[in-house]
């Protein structure tokens, strides 16, 4: 497995966040993620200024295999998403870090670190899913 | 921790993804499905299908029982060696399975049935079969290679022995040849030419081995599903069941109904349906906008009603999403699905899809935008 990116956070349902400069926080699905899904095939993206609640659907990933929900990890509302994914969803499988990365969003009030997972906390979640 | 096929090993060496697949442990991948989908369009890929189910029947009156066990007719087996895909259906012309019948000799027919509907299936053919004095042999001792592609014959030949290599070169499509337990068959589930490989599980590893090593791309069931999709190839238990005719499954190709005085369980049933106004359609959909049709999806036609998806998926090689559905009787080719609440529009296409590597219909908006 690959290592995790240290910069990040993460969710238990395995989604990433990174705190940008400008206060925004951009999103996107793990390495484990897109290795579970396989090839991906569509992404379903929300409108930009959609407001989400934290837990709601706020995107939909597709692969050869299933579909499934992206989820807000916070609250707050979408300030851009990745147009590139309409053409080239296999992005999200080559560099879902980087190039994959899914939508940005500004949260409505601050982020509550606590809730969310540290890199090791992500991968001890992980090392439990495997066992 | 499910059943395992002799690949097992072969599977974890050539990395593959494991899923539980109906109680066996099978690879559905072994890095991309799509990749792996082209590979079988383009060149040549093999499948381990060991999980599914070999029964041999044996007995002068095994023809006699087959033209009554199943619905279409064996008597058009004449020469040893030909297949016949056909429904097995109960009374009231649901689809039991859908099997095929290799006729080996008189006395010998071999039919491959599903992997999960094994019990059921052997329960009820031996149920039958007692009175035709037939005896019902299974083989698990087999393991089934499928080498699929337009170069899947050539390669696959160059890994066999010399007398065997020569038999299944001049094997013509839909026959299939025995030579002690190794058994090659000219069919396959992908729309591409091909051979189904059954030889003892101890060889099946070596030949698997020799394959890779000529080329052939190692194919999980992922790809093998949106093979069979493109090439409109039904799954039982998605496409048919036990309360679909095969009438209402897209398969009336397979129902023999001459001649007339043979008697066949469901007959009866299917005759009744045969002319009725409000038979459903069973049809190819392409989604002419971005999305991906999967199946129990609900179809809306409008004016005339609603049909539901059996198989929906992403088509690798057309590049868009298709699907197989029921939809209701009537005169239409445009329809709707609802996909998360929202209605996106599908068109209905001749099926298969792909045949050959080759797309069979035009993809309307591509050139007159």
């Amino acid at each position: 497995m690959s290592d995790l990116p240290g910069d990040l956070l993460y969710t238990k349902d395995h989604e990433w966040l990174r705190r940008e400069d400008d206060g925004s926080v951009t999103i996107g699905i793990t390495d484990h993620a897109q290795q579970a899904l396989g090839d991906l095939v569509y992404v379903e993206l929300p409108e930009v200024d959609q407001e989400v609640d934290e837990g709601g659907d706020m995107a939909v990933v597709e692969s050869v295999k299933a579909a499934s929900d992206v989820y807000a990890p916070i609250s707050g509302s979408i300030v851009a998403v990745n147009e590139d994914l309409a053409d080239d969803p296999e992005k999200i499988n080559s560099d879902p870090y980087g190039d994959g990365w899914i939508l940005r969003m500004k949260a409505s009030e601050g982020i509550d670190e606590a809730a969310l997972l540290s890199p090791d906390d992500y991968q001890a979640h992980l090392d439990e899913l495997d066992d | 921790m499910g059943s395992k096929t002799p690949l097992f090993d072969s599977h974890n060496a050539a990395g593959a993804r494991i899923v539980d697949f109906g109680g066996w442990d099978m690879p559905l991948h072994y890095g991309s499905q799509k990749e792996e989908h082209h590979s079988v369009r383009t060149a040549a890929g093999v499948f381990d299908v060991s999980h599914m189910t070999i029964v041999d029947l044996f007995g002068e009156r095994t023809r006699e029982f087959l033209r009554y066990l199943v619905a279409n007719d064996v008597a058009k087996l004449k020469t040893p060696g030909k297949a016949l895909y056909t429904a097995m259906l109960n009374a009231a012309g649901g689809v039991i399975d859908d099997l095929i019948i290799y006729y080996l000799s008189e006395s010998h027919f071999r039919l491959v049935v599903n992997a999960a509907t094994r019990e059921k299936d052997l329960a009820w053919i031996r149920e039958h079969s007692s009175a035709f004095a037939v005896s019902v042999e299974e083989k698990p001792g087999l393991a089934m290679l499928a080498v699929q592609g337009p170069a899947a014959r050539e390669l696959a030949a160059s890994c066999l022995a010399e007398d065997q290599r020569e038999a299944a070169m001049s094997l013509k499509p839909f026959t299939a040849v025995a030579m002690g337990e190794t058994f090659i068959a000219r069919t396959g589930y992908t729309g591409e030419d091909g051979f189904e490989i059954c030889l003892p599980a101890s060889e099946a590893p070596g030949l698997w081995r020799q394959l890779l090593d000529a080329g052939v791309a190692p194919c999980g069931l992922g790809a093998r599903d949106t093979l069979r999709l493109e090439a409109a190839m039904n799954l039982y238990g998605s496409d048919m069941d036990e309360s679909i005719s095969p009438l209402e499954a897209g398969l009336e190709w397979t129902v023999a109904w001459e001649p007339r005085d043979r008697d066949f369980i469901g007959r009866a049933a299917l005759e009744a349906q045969r002319n009725a106004a409000d038979r459903r359609r069973f049809v190819g959909l392409l989604l002419e906008d971005k999305g991906v049709l999967r199946n129990h999806q609900k179809i809306v036609v409008d004016g005339v009603g609603d049909g539901e998806i059996s198989s929906g998926g992403f088509s690798p090689t057309i590049g868009r999403s298709i699907a197989l559905a029921r939809v209701p009787a009537g005169e239409y080719d445009r329809a709707q699905v609802e996909v998360r609440g929202k209605l996106l529009d599908v068109r209905i296409v001749k099926t298969p899809f792909v045949r050959h590597g080759k797309i069979q219909f035009e993809i309307a908006g591509e050139n007159n935008e």
